[in-house]
């Protein structure tokens, strides 16, 4: 049998432990947590896990198997972090971080950006219900609505077919051109870049909020 | 004989999921089926009291679990109905004494037992709703027209969704005509509109369900009640009929666009 810590590698962070798995299969990289966590159960009790699971696609089930295998050790699973986008997605789904540390390395998406001539986007072709948080580095499309208690933070523009009625964050980077457009708006709370707009009225036609002079601005969104 | 196993469940407290649940297997096992409901609650049981069982308790689904009792030892046979059964939760124990695969165990087993098998949810979205959901072919969310409940009720929505169970159906209880009317309640469009889920009943709100719920007779059984008519509706809807929705308010317009958009 291979020794689990070739498997699995636990460090300390600020607020937890991040456990970054290698690129053996699942079944192995299970067990050698739950291994872990089994032989010092003193010291994983209470303890906040983020994974860094690299480039390996994860499933809705796997994923909530693992939570829930580690919630029953007291060990609480709170962010995945994933090279894959489709693991990002369920990550997503299950209502986990998928980034762990604020200061991202925004430089480095803004040249890969730059390189490729446009910033990437992230699709979501459904509804947001409460309790889903997304994070994007680039711009996010919903095709569906933002219901309320879900969140959309994204470093570009949010552009959402449907309603918002949730709390929606452009230019989370710094990006003052980055725009919100939604066909319906009712929210508690929009954020382009740093500037805040509270209790944005309800408005039941399509609009595009922006920023301007250092304030928000609902306008009509119109083809340009 | 191969159960349906459908939980019943809300996020928020209080909507109405026990008073469901007592309900709608009251309801079944006066058609004719036979009913087992489990009250998933550990540790804050109630389904015992809102069906007029508590005092026959010997067993609870802990002792099953832990191996002290047989299944058929820990089910309740109904004082009135011959063919509905409850499994009560421990009263004295908590959420950790059982685990998804558990439920999914004892679910199992009882599967052969019966038509029907009712999980009644507890409040949250913590172990005791993983445990109740474990082993639902499909779930009813409760709610209540109210902003919260609503919100809670859009949360378990998508968890459910997210952990593949597929989209549940919709209970809207406790409505008021006339607050709706006045403009001072959600009505069952507004619910609607925000969930996107299918809905499978509206119960009116009304006091002959709290007098029930205290004296353990659940209000499906009472012929005049317009609550009882609405869950005995929604039961056969769970059997596959098609039941046009109750005329809640006749001649207001708004109960007949709902038949409309059927």
């Amino acid at each position: 049998m291979i020794d689990s810590t070739q498997l699995i590698q636990i460090k300390g962070l600020r607020d937890g432990l991040l456990v970054s798995m290698s690129a053996a299969p699942w079944e192995e990289l299970n067990a050698a947590l739950i291994e872990q966590i089994e032989s010092q159960r003193s010291f994983f009790q209470g303890a906040r896990v983020a994974l860094d699971v690299g480039s390996q696609v994860f499933h809705v089930n796997e994923l909530s198997v693992l939570r829930d295998t580690l919630s029953e050790r007291g060990v609480m699973l709170w962010a995945v972090v994933s090279e894959s986008p489709t693991t990002e997605q369920t990550a997503q789904l299950l209502g986990l971080a998928t980034r762990i540390a604020k200061p991202r390395p925004a430089e480095s998406t803004r040249d890969a950006a730059a390189e490729g001539g446009r910033p990437s986007a992230q699709w979501i072709g459904r509804t947001l219900r409460s309790g889903t948080r997304i994070e994007f580095p680039g711009h996010v499309t919903v095709m569906g609505d933002v219901n309320p208690g879900a969140e959309i933070e994204a470093d570009g523009s949010v552009i959402v077919w449907g309603r918002v009625r949730g709390t929606v964050r452009a230019g989370a980077g710094g990006d003052e051109l980055a725009v919100i457009c939604a066909l319906a708006i009712a929210s508690p709370q929009i954020r382009i870049g740093d500037v805040l707009l509270q209790a944005v009225e309800r408005t039941e036609r399509p609009c595009k909020i922006v920023l301007q002079n250092g304030a928000l601005s609902v306008e009509t969104w119109r083809a340009e | 004989m191969k159960a349906q196993v459908v939980t019943i469940s809300s996020g928020k407290g209080g909507v109405g999921k026990t008073t469901a649940t007592a309900n709608l297997a009251v309801a079944l096992a006066a058609a004719g089926s036979k009913v087992v409901c489990i009250d998933g609650d550990i540790g804050l049981r109630n389904l015992d009291v809102v069906m007029g069982l508590e005092n026959r308790i010997v067993y609870d689904i802990v002792d099953v679990i832990e191996g002290r009792c047989r299944l058929k030892q820990a089910m309740i046979r109904d004082k009135r109905l011959p063919e509905l059964y409850l499994i009560p939760a421990a009263q004295t124990r908590d959420k950790q004494s059982v685990s998804a695969s558990d439920m999914v165990r004892v679910v199992h087993d009882l599967r052969k037992e019966a038509d029907w098998i009712l999980i009644d949810s507890p409040a949250g979205i913590e172990r005791g709703f993983k445990n109740a959901v474990a082993p639902a072919d499909r779930v009813i969310v409760v709610t209540n027209p109210e902003v919260s409940a609503v919100r809670d009720a859009d949360r378990v929505i998508g968890i459910l969704e997210a952990e593949e169970k597929g989209t549940p159906s919709l209970i809207i209880n406790r409505l008021n005509p006339s607050l709706v009317r006045q403009n001072d309640m959600l009505s069952a469009e507004d619910v609607l509109d925000l969930l996107a889920v299918k809905l499978i009943g509206i119960v009116p709100e009304d006091e002959n369900v709290i007098v029930g719920t205290n004296r353990g007779n659940p209000v499906a059984l009472e012929p005049k009640s317009k609550a009882g008519q609405a869950f005995r509706n929604i039961a056969r809807r769970l059997q596959g009929e098609e039941v046009p929705f109750l005329d809640l308010e006749a001649g207001n317009g708004f109960w007949s666009r709902w038949l409309g958009r059927k």
